[in-house]
């Protein structure tokens, strides 16, 4: 093999072959999808999140979160996401064409986040789980992301937005003194919300919830 | 193909014995010497980072309080800290250092205007400083493998550009007619890794591709910096150490020849088998598992080609230090494979997908082979280009053995692990938490194995740092092994 113009051209055709078909390719087929309009409800789905959200997935991406949480959920039958309740049916690609930049992850040291929002819709609770992973879910490994807070000193009236700590955690943490209070910063509202945001609760045709048979012979 | 003329040529990268070719390849060797070791110095430097990080990253998988009030030090920051100064800092500037080295030599070229490569070395760190420090103020990309913020990016690329030109401008002016397997593998990485880096750098920064696509992208390109750059650079360097160290050619070259192609040709389409289930058409999904599945060609092709150059000199084992780490980074580039082929079946990825397994593996793909490769590529090359040998074979043995022992149990462990992991996930009746909880005996053990192979990283910088303070009239005037040689006729040091 000493001809040198035989072997670069086959080492870049080698690469070109992969390229057409696996960016290339789908680039074409898929990479101008878009939204699904539904005729009963005369709208487009999926829905665009809001700007406060939009920031949130800014401080999802900075602080990395998934590299321990995926966004997909994988059809009934491969994995138990769907019996896990991490969503009604699985994800595909129409879910993402507004995401800037889509987090599909590869890890799930964490549970998958694409429907969050749908099983803990309740801002407090993401809060308390931010502010110590222990508070809210005892025994897990995520990290505590108390710096998203600030301990401050009471402006008048207390936030509506202060953490509400069980009384034993703030007086051995030292955050139960009078006139003080947790409120999350800026940057963990806009992450909260990007969170409570996640949730793919319409239907596309290729994409359905799944509806157990009926008894006796009923249509899968 | 080769003709009977050249193939005994074309197996043999053991030196000709005559005076004048060894005065020619100690020429050789000369002008490679500031490059080499500014590329070598920095990926050491950047190996101890790398390792600094992926402790930190450890320990805070079992006890995620650890460094818990830094924003700067959070899991997802520490982690993509560790992996892009692991894989931009330590293996590609080890890569670009031994790719120098090994082209000059096999092209019988010096290499031209050294000075220019010196300089581009330097930006090349400077864009991986200025890349790892954005990862640690909040401005990483968190797309997999391509952490690296948009503004260090370009440097990395402008400069890799000059490097990559410049493999390929020594290459251009070979006084070696004939073309060694290494160099293949050596030009086609050089080659590769340009095309993939820029096209996700483009797809997914600059001119972010639509929804999924991007998915599609990011595992084309993170796979084949694995596949198409570090995988051709470490078989490169395999191909040329283990017949040379054993001083006899390498077993086939029509086998050399086949695994080349194959790998080029299956392992460029494997990546999408990390997509497995996901959001993306199924047909892309099963191409790539049958390109992993095709993998076992070139993965068994070259493994018969390392084993039958090793039988019957497998002795040669216990005293060179470079054979030593050479020999159980190839073993673990198969077995390495084997597994990732076997991950690839949608049946098992559906177990091993979303655990630790995958970072086990992937350990074991770029450290148990590639780092270990590297590790002993450098304890050969050092020696040649600065001229006096390593001061002590204490301190090789040290580093070989926490290396081995840490990775294997790294690797051994989180892929267990991330089994058991795996299986409980897909059981709906045992609560997340509970397979959360089970995961932490594991991964504290995945920590203790970090610190064994830190041990072991130390020991290569002691050693390095004191062989550049010894003077070369003063160091030994024997290679330094691991226990003296038999004589083994044509046999080259170390």
């Amino acid at each position: 093999m000493s001809r040198v113009p035989v072997v670069i051209l086959g080492i870049f055709a080698a690469l070109a072959f992969s390229w057409t078909g696996i960016v290339l390719t789908n680039q074409i087929q898929f990479g101008s999808l878009t939204p699904y309009y539904d005729q009963n409800e005369g709208r487009n789905y999926p829905d665009k999140v809001s700007g406060m959200a939009e920031r949130g997935r800014s401080v999802y991406q900075d602080l990395g979160c998934a590299y321990c949480h995926s966004q997909q959920v994988r059809r009934l039958g491969f994995g138990a996401d769907i019996e896990r309740g991490w969503g009604e049916r699985q994800s595909v690609a129409r879910d993402y064409i507004y995401e800037r930049r889509v987090f599909l992850g590869t890890m799930r040291t964490g549970p998958d986040l694409r429907n969050v929002g749908a099983r803990r819709s309740v801002a407090e609770w993401h809060y308390l789980h931010l502010y110590d992973p222990q508070l809210t879910s005892p025994g897990s490994i995520m990290a505590p992301f108390a710096f998203l807070f600030e301990y401050r000193q009471l402006l008048g009236e207390r936030s509506p937005k202060a953490l509400k700590l069980p009384s034993d955690y703030a007086q051995r943490h030292g955050l139960d003194q009078p006139g003080f209070e947790l409120v999350p910063t800026p940057r963990a509202e806009a992450l909260v919300a990007y969170l409570l945001s996640l949730n793919d609760a319409y239907v596309f045709p290729e994409a359905r919830p799944y509806v157990p048979p009926k008894k006796n012979g009923g249509s899968k | 193909m080769a003709s009977a003329f050249n193939l005994g040529t074309s197996l043999d990268p053991a030196t000709r014995p005559d005076a004048v070719w060894r005065a020619e390849l100690n020429e050789i060797d000369a002008s490679t010497k500031w490059p080499v070791v500014v590329f070598l110095l920095s990926a050491v430097a950047w190996l101890l980072v790398g390792t600094v990080f992926a402790l930190i990253s450890s320990i805070k998988l079992h006890a995620p309080e650890f460094l818990g009030d830094y924003e700067w030090f959070t899991f997802g920051r520490a982690r993509s800290a560790h992996l892009n100064a692991a894989v931009y800092g330590w293996s590609t500037n080890a890569a670009f250092g031994v790719v120098f080295w090994l082209m000059a030599r096999l092209s019988r070229a010096k290499l031209r205007h050294p000075g220019i490569l010196v300089i581009a070395a330097c930006f090349w760190n400077l864009g991986v400083a200025i890349g790892v420090g954005g990862i640690l103020k909040g401005d990483s990309t968190s797309i997999e493998w391509l952490e690296m913020p948009p503004y260090a990016t370009p440097l990395l690329f402008v400069t890799y550009a000059i490097i990559g030109s410049w493999a390929a401008i020594t290459f251009r002016f070979r006084e070696e007619k004939h073309i060694y397997v290494s160099q293949w593998y050596l030009l086609a990485a050089l080659l590769w890794f340009p095309w993939i880096y820029a096209v996700a750098q483009i797809m997914l920064i600059y001119e972010p591709a639509r929804g999924t696509v991007q998915a599609l992208v990011n595992w084309w390109f993170a796979h084949n910096i694995i596949g198409l750059w570090f995988t051709p650079i470490g078989l490169g360097a395999i191909y040329y150490f283990i017949p040379k160290v054993l001083g006899k050619p390498i077993y086939g070259y029509f086998l050399a020849m086949l695994g080349f192609w194959t790998l080029a040709i299956f392992n460029s389409w494997a990546g999408i088998h990390h997509l497995i289930g996901g959001p993306v058409p199924a047909w892309v999904v099963s191409a790539s598992i049958v390109a992993s599945l095709m993998m076992v060609i070139p993965v068994v092709v070259t493994a018969i080609n390392f084993h039958m150059t090793m039988v019957g000199n497998f002795a040669a084992l216990r005293y060179s230090p470079t054979l030593r780490f050479v020999v159980f980074g190839a073993v673990n580039y198969t077995l390495v494979s084997l597994t990732g082929s076997a991950m690839a079946i949608r049946s098992v990825n559906e177990i091993t997908h979303f655990t630790h397994f995958t970072v086990g593996h992937a350990h074991q793909g770029m450290y148990a082979f590639f780092t270990m490769v590297m590790f002993g590529a450098i304890y050969y090359v050092m020696p040649r280009i600065l001229r006096k040998e390593w001061p002590s074979a204490m301190l090789i043995r040290a580093h070989f053995w926490s290396a081995a022992i840490g990775v294997t149990l790294y690797w051994v462990d989180l892929e267990i692990g991330g089994w058991i992991q795996g299986l409980q996930m897909n059981n709906p009746d045992i609560p997340f938490i509970e397979v959360v909880r089970n995961t932490v005996p594991y991964l504290f053990v995945g920590s203790v194995a970090g610190i064994v192979m830190t041990i072991g990283h130390f020991a290569f910088a002691v050693n390095i740092a004191w062989m550049f303070c010894t003077r070369s009239e003063d160091s030994a005037a024997a290679p330094t092994l691991f226990h003296s040689r038999p004589a083994m006729p044509g046999a080259s040091a170390q």
